[in-house]
């Protein structure tokens, strides 16, 4: 059962970041390409380290080891602190990158026309 | 038997790793780079806690906490430099 838990986080968690990288190599602009790869590599990573905390969890009842609970927390901290930054990484590129005069790709409407004055 | 999965897992998210490494090179401007190397920061994440819990490692882990969290300021730095200046 536990091999089953492990297998589908994983697959999951490997299928979306994989989905990222294909996505940047896809979409037809550099705004695109950071909703891609934000979204997607933030998801995936979740779900990783939601497999190696079920792993940890699974050993430590095995055995009674501490150490796989300071494996399993300090794993949650991975996760917190990618949550908390990837997203202001990604609006940090895009802002830098829409002040840098570059427009995005087929926009029927594009309301910060002309709001950036370099 | 189970850790097998970690270095299969591990192995696919380098392959993506690659394919993000890909758009640093081919890249037509600037911003498309920062954006490769952004998804290559995290991956390598996602790989360095996956290779952490195939060998048992905790050390591995904390070295990843150290890696994401710098690679959140190396980004904000680039992104700061690009909009030109500290404003």
């Amino acid at each position: 059962m536990i091999e089953w838990l492990l297998g589908i986080f994983l697959a999951i968690g490997v299928f979306f970041n994989l989905l990222a990288s294909v996505g940047i190599l896809r979409f037809p602009d550099v705004y695109t390409r950071i909703h891609a790869s934000t979204k997607c590599t933030t998801f995936g990573t979740i779900f990783i380290v939601l497999a190696a905390i079920t792993y940890s969890i699974y050993n430590w009842r095995l055995d009674g080891n501490i150490r796989w609970i300071v494996l399993a927390i300090h794993s949650a901290l991975v996760v917190i602190f990618l949550v908390l930054t990837n997203p202001v990484g990604a609006h940090a590129i895009g802002r830098a990158a829409r002040k840098s005069d570059i427009r995005p790709y087929g926009a029927v409407i594009d309301e910060l026309e002309g709001y950036y004055e370099l | 038997m189970i850790e097998g999965v970690f270095f299969y897992s591990a192995l696919v998210v380098m392959i993506g790793a690659f394919l993000a490494l890909l758009r640093v090179f081919f890249g037509p401007s600037v911003p498309d780079r920062v954006v490769g190397v952004d998804t290559l920061n995290t991956l390598v994440v996602a790989g360095m806690v996956l290779l952490g819990a195939a060998y048992d490692r905790t050390i591995y882990i904390d070295i990843a906490i150290v890696y994401a969290l710098l690679s959140y300021i190396g980004t904000l730095a680039i992104a700061k430099y690009l909009q030109g200046g500290l404003r």
